[in-house]
């Protein structure tokens, strides 16, 4: 009865229209740069339609090498970040899972100060230990590795919260059917909660994706070599406003090649991404 | 579900070859970083690292009474508290007009969501293309008619431009949890107060907007959180702290003494000082949590 303002439902829709174009508009504008030419986009004003450089611009960026990283192509910066961004993913779920599953299912002497020595860890963003974190990684000799990008990332104690969370709201019953049958807790894990969890790790997949593939500030420290750069970071190092050589159509394209691919996660998964959002938040 | 007491596996061994991988990372990534951090804090230490001494609490004095740290704490406060205010309004708005429409939520929603995926740092760069003076089309327009645009002079305006980037990118996140506040608020006390003649604005500011000031209230902390930490890369790739110190957050100084300037003992207590912030920021958080479960 109050929804029955036609009127105000205009007005709503206008409001929101307007709200996605000032969303959306910056990363338009990228994408009309990245298929125009280098003297079309240091000659403001750019004109708001597409040029006819697409491919030319993508194939350049994508195999040509981009001198301002030592010759190294796109399709490499993308690489690197898929690894680190998938290796992120699937690595803090896997050890998450399986500790909370040891701290809901078993009982043993220190699981509370396990779980305790687990949780704390929420309160120290790597911001806050940058230093002492990447001496130990050269210590270690992890720079320009792989391992040193995705690992100390890995461990989190949000992934293991929402674990264990769900886990307590698996009924006893189950449990105890599967002792009566005689199942270990590794058949247990197999055959019941690791099915049960399924919209669980769909869900933390894509936000854990996201959240490895817009790192800024681990592999900026870690990586020296332009070859193990992320995308983000290979971004930043050909931007340079002092200096003419800046080759922007190919700025422009890799920034477009840099969001596509989490965009069109948090796109195609959304119904995950959105309840994993709001669920790991809570 | 009362009888439903916890059954657990009669196993010794197992729990803790389990839990091995995540401890093993959190000690050597987490706490032994943690501790040395602490450890720093106390020391002072030549940039050759030939030698140190212990000092106390100079550094922690030193840094306190710095004032370009005293800069750096009000340029974080400032730009954390407009960029969350900003982010949320935008968000509200757009999240109290979808809950009116009929048609196109879905579309709308599709369409609001993509900066969550969008790096902080390349939100700066897009940001910066629109509006640096070189070679930005908007700069281009603004200066134009007049106005003397030029963010990588001006510290002001530098300002402005990491403030909207950082709270464009924030936009979605809080969009979908103003979303969800606004669909637990049950119907029936909506009606009803249009029943007794209430206007929509009315309805809004002493209906909707008390009711959802749970989410508001976690989306406050989680956007100063945000504010504090993630946005380095908008500050790196953007501004580099500049123009002079007028973008200098905390992180990027922790950053910028710790690396390029190689100060490492002040570095290490800055490290402290934000550690603890950031236990302040999460028990807010969590006691926030805790009144939720027993009034909400």
């Amino acid at each position: 009865m109050i929804q029955n303002n036609p009127i105000g439902r205009i007005i709503a829709h206008i409001i929101l229209i307007v709200g996605i174009l000032i969303v959306a508009f910056p990363i338009y504008y990228t994408f009309v740069a990245s298929t125009q030419t280098l003297q079309d986009i240091i000659r403001p004003p750019l004109s708001l339609l597409p040029g006819g450089h697409f491919w030319e611009n993508y194939s350049s960026a994508l195999f040509g090498g981009i001198s301002k990283i030592g010759g190294v192509g796109v399709d490499r910066l993308l690489l690197n970040t898929l690894v680190m961004a998938l290796g992120i993913a699937i690595g803090k779920i896997i050890i998450s899972i399986l500790s909370a599953y040891a701290i809901v299912f078993f009982r043993f002497p220190g699981r509370m100060f396990f779980f305790w020595f687990i949780f704390i860890t929420l309160m120290l963003p790597v911001e806050v230990r940058i230093l002492p974190t990447y001496k130990i990684m050269v210590d270690l000799g992890l720079i320009d590795t792989y391992t040193g990008l995705i690992l100390p990332l890995m461990a989190s104690a949000t992934a293991t919260l929402l674990f264990r969370q769900f886990f307590m709201t698996i009924p006893g019953e189950l449990v105890e059917a599967a002792r009566v049958d005689g199942a270990g807790p590794l058949r247990f894990f197999k055959d019941i909660v690791l099915p049960l969890s399924k919209t669980n790790i769909a869900a933390l997949f894509v936000i854990l994706f996201i959240y490895g593939w817009t790192q800024y500030l681990w592999p900026l420290l870690m990586t020296n070599r332009n070859d193990m750069a992320t995308i983000v970071i290979g971004l930043r190092k050909m931007i340079d406003f002092t200096d003419a050589t800046t080759q922007w159509h190919l700025v422009m394209v890799t920034c477009i090649l840099a969001i596509l691919p989490p965009i069109l996660v948090v796109v195609l998964m959304q119904r995950w991404f959105v309840r994993g959002l709001v669920e790991t938040e809570k | 579900m009362a009888s439903s007491k916890h059954v657990t596996f009669p196993n010794k061994f197992l729990p803790y070859l389990l839990l091995a991988p995540q401890l093993a990372i959190t000690a050597v990534f987490f706490y032994w970083p943690a501790s040395q951090a602490i450890q720093q804090s106390v020391l002072r230490e030549d940039p050759f690292g030939l030698s140190t001494q212990f000092v106390g609490l100079a550094n922690f004095k030193h840094v306190l009474n710095d004032a370009n740290y005293l800069n750096s704490l009000q340029v974080t406060v400032i730009f954390s508290i407009a960029t969350a205010l900003i982010a949320m309004a935008f968000a509200l708005l757009l999240a109290v007009m979808a809950d009116k429409v009929i048609r196109g939520k879905g579309v709308y929603r599709t369409l609001l969501i993509w900066p969550y995926a969008v790096a902080p740092a390349i939100a700066g760069m897009l940001w910066l293309f629109l509006f640096n003076p070189s070679m930005g089309t908007l700069a281009y327009l603004l200066r134009s008619t007049g106005y003397n645009w030029d963010p990588l002079l001006n510290s002001d305006q530098a300002m402005v431009l990491v403030v909207a980037a950082a709270s464009w990118k924030q936009i979605s996140y809080n969009f979908l949890f103003f979303v969800a506040g606004l669909q637990s608020i049950p119907k029936s006390l909506i009606e009803a107060a249009a029943i007794d003649g209430a206007g929509e604005t009315k309805r809004f500011w002493t209906i909707i907007f008390p009711l959802l000031a749970p989410t508001t209230f976690f989306l406050l902390v989680v956007n100063t959180v945000y504010a504090f930490f993630d946005t380095f890369g908008i500050i790196h790739a953007v501004t580099r702290g500049g123009p002079g110190k007028a973008t200098e957050t905390l992180v990027y100084k922790v950053y910028n003494d710790g690396f390029v300037n190689l100060i490492l003992g002040d570095s290490a207590a800055q490290s402290v000082i934000l550690m603890v912030i950031v236990i302040a920021m999460t028990a807010v958080q969590f006691r926030y949590v805790e009144r939720k479960v027993h009034y909400g």
